[in-house]
């Protein structure tokens, strides 16, 4: 029997992959060929799929992008003995974008099947929860903590030291959270690996209850997700089945439940406090800290908020020690980042690496250029809250502390690039538009000043004072920066003014 | 809400029937509100004004309460929508990509405005920040659908494909 794999990701599916596994298995039947068609994750070269692989004699051969119309001319030149077609790859491991990788938190993610305990098992999955299961909890979070894992969700806060909290504080229940609201554009590593390797998100999260006490747990996702959604569903079923999660995990003796609840489109519901109040069924408007979550948290009890690929890094860190992890990257930016290339690039996708990649080196090593062939003018870093880097800025390795010394943040590890024919007056009023839309409404300087700087924006795009009209941008943004509550309104004046100070040429009368 | 009429004051007798099985699935859980809305929503396509009052009185929750959690969320609908709903990112990869074309060339199309309803009732035209496919820009959501890479000739295709299918 020959194994043949069509990601299930949702951006293969955008492009075609349900009908490349539908032809496939048509041509299979019709040649009388046993073929065995594995749904996996995507491997994150989203310029080639949908990407077919094919195992031959335990290697795994490339094909893409494949659409369904190739799929006659594939059979003729037998692909699934390897055979040589003009979308022919070779082995998708010795494909420089993959090859020139570090993996670790996305090592399964296109390479199982998504849903296949048995496979999930087969490659490491489970060996951090084993290990957790045979330390006390002060341990595992030593572990946590020594490994330099720091908040991938976009904060950096170090993991560990959160972890410490809860399990300082004494409750009858506390609870793990998983903030699956990706919502920062030019981001997606969470909802590839919620699709392409669910199981280690459960066994994060089952590590951190274990490390913490906590007996229940909540992944938050958001609702532009459905396809991650009916994955995550499954897997959950299937580890309840499998006895991984319930009121006994494995025979330890330690319970763990664990649902999914749908956010509802909302982007504020990815600040912590204010995707607390959503799961608690309320507005979500933020709330005032302290105090912390960890201490006061879902439902007013202790409680562990994490992102997805923080809570996904945890089973390795666990499997193979903190000393492994900590070892990749330097300075406080330890272990890898799995950041994500996208917007007007041609080889968009996710790369995984030790802390270090200069912006350059991602956009033309990784991404080949632009999309439309023009010059790339700027990169946002970091979501619609991130700064605009300018050309001179690319040679910025893409680390924590280096892009907070240029006035930049990594968040969550999206870069999206822009050609030379973008206007960055234009994205500074979308900035400003984008959080009056989003705002929660809890204070004054984040509500009344987004509209406020939208309409400020809307007066010098007309030409109108123009120099006032910035003059009174600069000062709305040290309001907003200094006065909003949480990094929403906090946070607009790092593309507001990094535009206006790298590209003031789109600034002036036109 | 976005409809000028009146909302209907009552709820009929199926519309009922659904919002008291939502209550009953999930309202012994801890914080039910947004998975009773969401259930709600999933059937009859929005949440009709006249399912509040029900709602409120058996989660021991205030009108008020029940309809600021409705209208503080973008998913949330109190007004009826097309037999389709189109989603078109407006957000900043996509408009690396020109999305805001795209957005231009739905409205000419549909001959509606974002979040309008077309007259034959068939779409319902939404901005969306983000659906996680940014690699691949720009992007837009039908129902549950992910397209990718989307020109307007393939708007119209499919368009015309969902027009062409009941």
């Amino acid at each position: 029997m020959t194994t043949v794999y069509v990601p299930r990701d949702a951006t293969a599916l955008a492009l075609g992959a349900e009908k490349v596994a539908r032809a496939i298995a048509q041509q299979a039947a019709e040649r009388g060929l046993d073929i065995d068609i594995v749904r996996n994750g995507s491997r994150g070269m989203f310029w080639l799929e949908p990407l077919v692989e094919v195992a031959v004699e335990g290697v795994r051969q490339a094909y893409g992008p494949v659409s369904s119309e190739d799929v006659p001319g594939l059979f003729e030149a037998r692909f699934f003995e390897g055979g040589a077609h003009p979308k022919h790859l070779g082995p998708t491991e010795a494909i420089p974008y993959l090859q020139s990788q570090q993996r670790l938190t996305f090592a399964r993610v296109g390479v199982i099947d998504a849903l296949d305990l048995e496979d999930f098992r087969a490659h490491e999955g489970w060996a951090g929860l084993e290990q957790a299961l045979r330390m006390s909890p002060a341990d595992i979070v030593r572990c946590v903590t020594e490994s330099g894992l720091r908040g991938r969700g976009g904060a950096a806060f170090p993991t560990g030291i959160k972890w410490q909290t809860v399990l300082d504080q004494s409750a009858a229940q506390k609870y793990v959270t998983c903030n699956a609201d990706e919502g920062d554009s030019g981001t997606f590593a969470d909802r590839m690996l919620m699709e392409g390797d669910p199981f280690t998100l459960i066994e994060g999260m089952l590590i951190a209850g274990l490390a913490v006490g906590a007996t229940r747990g909540y992944i938050y996702l958001r609702v532009e997700y459905p396809h991650a959604r009916r994955v995550l569903e499954q897997a959950i079923a299937r580890a309840y089945e499998a006895g991984y999660l319930g009121r006994d995990v494995r025979g330890s003796g330690r319970q763990f439940e664990l649902e999914v609840r749908v956010g509802a489109g909302a982007y504020i519901c990815g600040e912590e406090t204010s995707m607390l109040e959503s799961l608690e069924g309320k507005r979500g408007e933020i709330r005032v800290r302290p105090p912390l979550p960890a201490v006061k948290g879902l439902f007013g009890k202790p409680t562990v908020v994490n992102n997805v690929i923080s809570l996904a890094s945890v089973p390795i860190i666990l499997a193979r020690g903190a000393e492994f992890y900590r070892n990749y990257g330097s300075g406080k930016s330890r272990g890898t980042i799995p950041l994500q290339l996208a917007g007007n690039i041609k080889r968009g996708g996710l790369i995984e690496r030790a802390f270090g990649l200069t912006v350059r080196e991602l956009l033309y090593d990784y991404g080949g250029g632009s999309a439309t062939g023009r010059p790339i003018r700027a990169v946002q870093i970091g979501g619609p809250l991130g700064a605009y880097l300018p050309e001179s800025q690319f040679d910025t390795p893409l680390e924590y502390e280096t892009l907070a010394g240029i006035g930049a943040l990594l968040g969550h590890g999206g870069v999206v690039a822009f050609d030379d024919t973008i206007d960055m007056a234009g994205m500074v009023r979308y900035a400003f538009e984008f959080c009056a839309k989003e705002s929660c409404g809890k204070c004054t300087p984040c509500r009344i000043g987004s509209v406020r700087g939208m309409e400020i924006m809307d007066r010098v795009l007309a030409n109108a004072d123009r120099e006032h009209n910035l003059q009174l941008v600069e000062q709305l943004c040290d309001t907003m920066l200094h006065g909003s509550l949480c990094g929403l309104g906090g946070m607009v004046p790092f593309p507001v003014q990094s535009a206006l100070k790298h590209f003031p040429e789109d600034f002036r009368t036109r | 809400m976005h409809s000028d009429a009146a909302p209907q004051p009552f709820l009929d007798g199926e519309q009922k029937e659904l919002v008291l099985a939502a209550l009953s699935q999930y309202q012994g859980q801890p914080g039910p509100l947004l998975q009773i809305l969401h259930a709600v929503q999933d059937r009859l396509g929005y949440i009709p004004p006249a399912a509040l009052p029900l709602i409120a009185d058996a989660l021991n929750l205030s009108r008020a309460d029940v309809f600021g959690v409705v209208t503080f969320y973008h998913h949330f609908r109190s007004a009826p929508v097309g037999r389709h709903i189109i989603r078109v990112c407006q957000a900043e990869a996509c408009r690396a990509m020109h999305s805001e074309r795209l957005t231009a060339h739905a409205q000419a199309r549909l001959g509606v405005e974002l979040h309008g309803t077309t007259p034959d009732g068939s779409f319902t035209l939404e901005p969306v920040y983000c659906l996680g496919n940014c690699a691949c820009a720009p992007s837009m959501l039908v129902d549950e659908e992910l397209h990718a890479r989307v020109t307007p000739e393939a708007f119209d295709a499919l368009i015309d494909r969902l027009k062409a299918s009941p």
